[in-house]
């Protein structure tokens, strides 16, 4: 009888933890909303008051009605479901800013002369919602949902994994509309400013702790490969965060801090962030998506298990190096452009590996991409990884560079990857779960999967295609001579030869976010539990565990 | 080879979460690490020096509104880049930059030495309705600086948390910033020849063409003024102690 006793005792001392922690934010809050000196800061105290204030009371109200936080069938999923449903929020509300600012660039009376709505704060805003709020969100809800069932472990903690959805949620929020106020550390995807990188921390060692502590309690002997990538995601982003973040508040009361680096050593440092934003968290996070979602859904093992080991060291490995590519003929030292260069071209084959890999896992079911539109997703999501992955060494080349960088080729390659990949993948994974963890025997409709995938795949293509033809026709133009030997164009004769390619990005980026709203509504329907129209052609899989008809 | 060997990692998080953590510190211990110890990082060039209190306040204002999203500050060593733009940039023109402003994307064009090249009034006509200046211009109007009153409360604060983190400002700054912000937007009212040894080179004059009170403009457009204006090139040696 002494075991229930040491539970009832653990779960009193996690209640009162999660009491006293949430009381202490609340406090804070409390302080910077009435002591901050800026009003952004006492804006964001009075977001930290409310969400931890209302945290404390629900905490409160169930421990004193000696309520469970719900778990069903041994997994603790509701937690998933939220996170579901956030990561299409978001990804809705990233694309649409996204939309907005493409048509800023073709017509830029859009910008409407306002400090909030002009380009300069809103692209970030872009870039957040979309990697952070959208692929943050899908990372967190499918480690979650993948960390439990490959090691048959229901999540580690009681409120932790409520504080980490929660808390990343607020995190979004004070970054997004700090913003929109020019709170902003001018560090490209890393601009929230020190209290919010400060909070971001907090939160995202609970969801490391949360993570390892379910991996600990795990009734599988081997850790599935991919909860390899999600640790490594984890743990990757909490070092390259915190280091890059360093800085000094001006005042601790006040929103303004200074790097604590400068010039040629913050370029250094912020690429190697940058870069590893995209490594870790858009590559590394969402290949463990790939590991669990390709072959759960293809009914298929993994291609190769040494694939994999040699694939995850490599690439883990190499990837941390090819941050200098983005600094090639800067002020940075020769010596550190070649190394990032060379890395980035020996990146080119741990990246392969984990295509083929995922492709492979197909093998005698490729069939399935004509009949099953949701493994398609995520097929055509690992072809995109493919060849995103071979654009990047090649514009790492220090030649090519000379010509892609600065301008939108960059913007290209970087949504070939973030369209094609990051999001096409998520969408897979959504279409996967909702089903499962809504206990639906289908998804409202099939033909809205099919539906979303042509419309946002053209969408794409048009993106892409715009951007390869803008950039490398602006790059040439800058550097055109004429007979007499000199420039050809004045700066913003490029500027002007950009407009027909923004017109046509904005409408690949429109038709994307189209079809993505296909998804809200399919999601939606089948959430609600309406009748599926078409379950009869969807594969066993769709269904939830439980309600699959036995195989054949 | 033996793969089973592998499993040590699969079967333990502790080992697997100590391998991951050493392969991926490796790369930017090695990329990072030596760029602030190795002497030859940065140039030994003579004139620059930190930002005067209202170059340090528009520069805010740069980062603030998110310019560095379109416009670079850093000229590439390729030859149309020098003749577009001027000498290419030495990583001594960022040193006293927390955080540095190379940016990524040249929506615009680079600024790195945009002092000087264009006059004030260019400057405020642009800002206020870039298209009225530049019809195929893509830029945002930024209005709104001409009509906000500069807030310079805590300049003094800001630039002691640069001294902190090594930018040089001496005693003598600090307890001049806010004297000396007032005193570069608005000459005539107190002795600039204190000021001018503190900021060698500083421009001194009401930048928006309003001299009654100093806007967020006449901040803004200080910091361009100074852009790139402080190495003196027909003295710098590319070659010598500088080869890098």
């Amino acid at each position: 009888m002494a075991v229930p006793l040491e539970r009832e005792e653990w779960k009193a001392f996690s209640d009162f933890v999660a009491l006293v922690s949430s009381g202490l934010c609340a406090l804070v809050g409390l302080i910077l909303a009435v002591a901050g000196k800026d009003p952004p800061m006492r804006f964001h105290g009075c977001l930290l008051l409310g969400a931890a204030g209302l945290a404390f009371l629900y905490i409160l109200t169930q421990v004193i009605q000696r309520r469970e936080p719900k778990t069903e069938a041994g997994y603790f999923d509701g937690v998933i479901r939220a996170g579901v449903i956030a990561t299409v929020f978001w990804g809705i509300a990233g694309f649409l800013v996204g939309v907005i600012i493409a048509w800023q660039l073709a017509f830029p009376a859009l910008n409407l002369d306002l400090p909030w709505t002009s380009y300069g704060r809103l692209r970030p805003l872009h870039t957040s919602a979309v990697i952070f709020a959208f692929g943050g969100n899908a990372l967190i809800a499918t480690s979650f949902y993948v960390v439990q069932r490959t090691s048959r472990a229901p999540l580690a903690g009681r409120w932790a994994p409520w504080f980490v959805f929660w808390g990343y949620q607020l995190f979004i929020v004070m970054a997004a509309t700090g913003y929109l106020l020019g709170v902003t550390q001018s560090k490209e995807y890393a601009e929230p400013e020190w209290y919010v990188d400060v909070w971001l921390t907090i939160v995202w060692v609970v969801y490391f702790l949360v993570f390892v502590g379910t991996l600990a309690k795990r009734r599988e002997p081997h850790i599935y490969v991919a909860n390899w990538f999600y640790l490594a995601f984890i743990v990757t982003i909490a070092m390259l965060h915190i280091v890059n973040n360093l800085a000094v508040p001006v005042s601790v009361l006040g929103s303004k801090s200074y790097s604590v680096y400068s010039g040629v050593q913050d370029a250094m440092t912020q690429w190697w962030y940058g870069h590893n934003a995209v490594g870790f968290f858009l590559t590394a996070g969402f290949l463990g998506m790939m590991y669990y979602f390709v072959p759960k859904r293809a009914e298929r093992p993994v291609y190769s298990y040494r694939l994999s080991v040699v694939h995850f060291w490599s690439l883990i490995f190499l990837y941390i190096w090819a941050g200098p590519h983005h600094l090639h003929y800067t002020a940075l030292p020769q010596w550190a452009q070649t190394l990032g260069m060379t890395f980035s071209i020996i990146l080119w084959m741990p990246s392969w590996g984990g295509m083929i890999n995922g492709m492979m896992t197909l093998s005698g079911a490729w069939d399935k991409l004509r009949t099953d539109p949701v493994l398609r997703f995520l097929i055509v999501a690992v072809a995109f990884y493919g060849m995103a992955t071979f654009e990047g060494p090649l514009m790492s080349i220090r030649a090519v560079n000379s010509l892609s960088h600065y301008t939108d080729w960059t913007i290209g390659h970087v949504h070939a990857g973030a369209l094609g990949w990051v999001a096409l993948i998520t969408f897979g994974a959504v279409y996967c779960m909702v089903p499962w963890l809504w206990h639906r025997r289908a998804l409202y409709s099939q033909r809205l999967v099919e539906w979303h995938f042509w419309i946002s795949t053209l969408g794409i293509l048009l993106y892409i295609t715009a951007m390869w033809v803008s950039g490398i026709l602006q790059g040439l133009m800058w550097r055109a001579y004429d007979s007499l030997g000199f420039l050809e164009y004045s700066f913003v004769e490029t500027v002007a030869a950009m407009h027909p390619f923004y017109v046509i990005r904005a409408l690949g980026g429109l038709l994307f976010t189209i079809g993505a709203l296909f998804m809200v509504y399919n999601v939606w329907r089948t959430i609600r539990g309406d009748e599926p129209v078409d379950a009869a052609e969807q594969p066993r899989i769709a269904a939830a565990p439980e309600l699959r008809p036995a195989a054949a | 080879m033996n793969w089973s060997k592998h499993q040590v990692l699969e079967k333990s998080s502790i080992l697997l979460l100590v391998g991951i953590l050493i392969t991926v510190a490796i790369g930017g211990l090695v990329e990072i690490a030596p760029l602030f110890w190795l002497g030859s990082t940065i140039e030994k060039v003579s004139g620059i020096r930190p930002y005067s209190p209202l170059e340090l306040a528009g520069r805010d204002i740069y980062i603030r509104e998110g310019c560095y999203v379109c416009h670079s500050q850093m000229i590439r060593s390729l030859r149309d880049e020098v003749e577009r733009y001027g000498h290419y940039s030495l990583a001594a023109e960022s040193m006293y930059d927390h955080p540095f402003q190379w940016g990524s994307k040249r929506t615009g064009p680079d600024l790195a030495r945009v002092g000087g090249k264009y006059s004030d009034e260019w400057h405020v006509a642009h800002m206020i309705d870039p298209r009225a200046i530049v019809p195929e211009s893509i830029m945002p109007g930024y209005p709104f600086l001409a009509r906000r009153t500069l807030d310079s409360s805590d300049i003094a604060e800001r630039m002691e948390t640069l001294r902190l983190e090594g930018v040089p400002y001496s005693d003598d700054m600090i307890a001049n910033a806010k004297a000396d912000l007032e005193a570069q937007v608005n000459p005539g009212a107190v002795s600039l020849k204190a000021f001018l040894a503190r900021y060698p080179k500083a421009q001194v004059r009401s930048f928006d063409g309003d001299p009654s009170s100093g806007s967020e403009l006449d901040a803004l457009i200080a910091y361009l003024q100074m852009l790139g204006t402080l190495v003196d090139f027909a003295t710098f040696d590319a070659a010598g102690p500088n080869l890098r």
